[in-house]
């Protein structure tokens, strides 16, 4: 227990300083904020320009969910990139903190940042699309979905921050590859049959499919959640398999940038 | 080959203490370039540190001064060897010697947008303390260090070189370590910098039993704070004493004045003299 209780207080060290981070650049969160509305928006006015309402919300739903997971993947696997440009990168690996304490913290910020950030663009665009019609909405089903969605990409998240510990200069970048790749496959815009074979097979191993799926007949059928198993089960199994997974691989990448040298920073 | 010298002469190794810090038979190779050739960066070092000291190492850029802290830290592993802070082993213990120690780099890294005590606080969080107490003891290191809890709440980035250094010093002694790497943390500042640093050092050392170990290119520095001092060459420790013997060895044996900088320019391959000659050489016309 004394250790659970100065882990999750470790922990809190990540927080509060990506809180304090978020507070001092407020005008680049002011700007991101506009930045997401803006992308948010264009994309909806496509569905309100062909006037189909059923269109209209299923790509402000990709629109705004594509944004909460983007924006927490964004936040974890910069976790590494913004400490590197910052220069205190090694200061935290030689820290007493095991690095699942140090994900977990930079994770928990991740997502609570996201809520924030997604609830303000939601409100924007109900605001702005009053003819939406919500009375049939399950929002339980599309909470459920969010956060079931969240571990997967907190996992994913993981994995990803190990490219800017292994590529000391363009690994923040290369970040956004797999971000975009995700984004190709898991019909945040389109229906996924739309695809051919062999990118419906990755389709399918993509996290945000079912997420997509999950809110989608959430808000747009009002479908409970316990008659969506067909998406619970995979989004259980991988947030289950890719936690696990994550922590392991940045250990590993760890190891082997303690081996070469990479932790050092450069420029 | 390691020169040591007579036991009257290493007044600290005469008196038997605790070991703060065992370095034994360290070797770190890096692979580099396209045809990843080896390069051996620490090569066989081997030190004991006693609890209190102030250990100087020397030596010439690259000679391998700041990959040796690295190693000690955890940040680099080692191809062989082994590391001991306090008896605990690197490997074996990594968070129970990652408790004892903290390090100063010669680049104060911070988040620069972020206040010292702000700073000071993810610190703080990281090693286990207390936020209100943490607060308490940043603010009142900050103060010791001529900083105002008034400035410790406006970001870094507005403040003067010499300024983060302190708040880096602060940030280490924070944490109370009970093994200090000091890596050049005197390197760009001016000269009231320098001193009000060298004074915290040495405070550390007599209020706090801070073991140190310190890196540094100022041989006054050296000279002034360093119980011993041992200088590196090509990733090897080729000479070890206290300044005063380094100083008399050179005088000694190599003929040569009795002076760190003489002691320095000897075991780093080239002495005074070969400077001299060199630039005399240099000087001649074609």
């Amino acid at each position: 227990m004394t250790v659970l209780t100065h882990e999750m207080k470790t922990s809190f060290a990540f927080i509060e300083r990506n809180f304090y981070l978020t507070r001092r650049y407020w005008g680049w969160e002011l700007a991101f904020l506009v930045y997401s509305v803006a992308g948010a928006l264009s994309i909806s006015l496509i569905g309100a320009q062909a006037g189909d309402p059923r269109l209209l919300l299923s790509l402000m739903i990709g629109a705004i969910f594509w944004n909460y997971l983007s924006v927490v993947f964004s936040w974890i696997a910069e976790t590494i990139a913004v400490e590197r440009w910052e220069g205190t990168l090694e200061y935290t690996m030689m820290a007493p903190i095991r690095r699942s304490t140090q994900l977990i913290g930079s994770t928990a910020y991740a997502i609570v940042y996201g809520l924030v950030h997604t609830a303000v663009i939601l409100v924007v665009l109900i605001l702005f699309f009053p003819q939406l019609d919500l009375a049939r909405a399950n929002p339980v089903t599309a909470v459920a979905f969010v956060l079931l969605g969240s571990f997967s990409f907190v996992g994913i998240g993981m994995i990803a921050a190990i490219l800017p510990l292994l590529y000391v200069e363009r690994g923040a970048q290369m970040t956004f590859v797999l971000q975009s790749c995700l984004l190709l496959v898991s019909g945040v815009y389109y229906s996924i049959s739309i695809l051919p074979g062999w990118m419906q097979v990755l389709s399918h191993i993509s996290p945000a499919t079912y997420v997509l799926d999950g809110v989608r007949a959430g808000l747009i059928d009002g479908v409970p959640i316990t008659n969506l198993f067909g998406d619970i089960w995979p989004l259980l199994l991988m947030g289950v398999s890719l936690i696990p997974l994550g922590v392991w691989a940045f250990g590993r990448a760890e190891r082997y940038a303690k081996r070469t040298g990479k932790l050092k920073r450069v420029g | 080959m390691t020169a040591t010298l007579s036991p009257q002469l290493n007044r600290v190794q005469a008196l038997p203490r605790e070991a703060a810090l065992v370095v034994d038979h360290a070797v770190k190779r890096f692979m580099v370039g396209d045809k990843r050739r080896p390069v051996v960066a620490i090569d066989d070092v081997s030190m004991r540190l006693e609890r209190g000291e102030i250990y100087g190492i020397l030596g010439s850029n690259g000679s391998g001064k700041s990959t040796l802290i690295r190693l000690i830290c955890g940040l680099l592993t080692l191809d062989a060897g082994r590391v001991e802070v306090f008896g605990h082993d690197l490997v074996r213990e990594e968070l129970t010697v990652k408790r004892l120690i903290n390090r100063v780099s010669v680049d104060a890294a911070f988040f620069k947008k972020l206040s010292p005590l702000e700073n000071l606080s993810f610190a703080a969080h990281l090693y286990g303390l207390e936020g209100g107490s943490a607060r308490v003891a940043a603010l009142e290191i900050l103060a010791r260090l001529g900083i105002s809890e008034r400035r410790a709440g406006r970001p870094i980035e507005q403040m003067s070189r010499g300024m983060q250094q302190k708040v880096a010093i602060a940030r280490a002694f924070l944490t109370s370590p009970s093994l200090l790497l000091l890596d050049e943390p005197t390197t760009g500042l001016d000269p009231r910098s320098k001193l009000d640093v060298q004074m915290f050092i040495e405070e550390l050392r007599s209020e706090h039993d801070a073991t140190i170990v310190l890196t540094t290119h100022d041989l006054a520095e050296a000279d002034r704070l360093c119980d011993r001092i041992s200088i590196l060459n090509g990733g090897r420790k080729v000479v070890e004493s206290t300044p005063t013997g380094l100083k008399l060895l050179v005088a000694e044996r190599n003929d040569q004045p009795a002076t760190l900088e003489a002691a320095f320019m000897t075991y780093t391959g080239r002495s005074l003299d070969d400077d001299h000659e060199e630039s005399e050489e240099t000087d001649e016309p074609n």
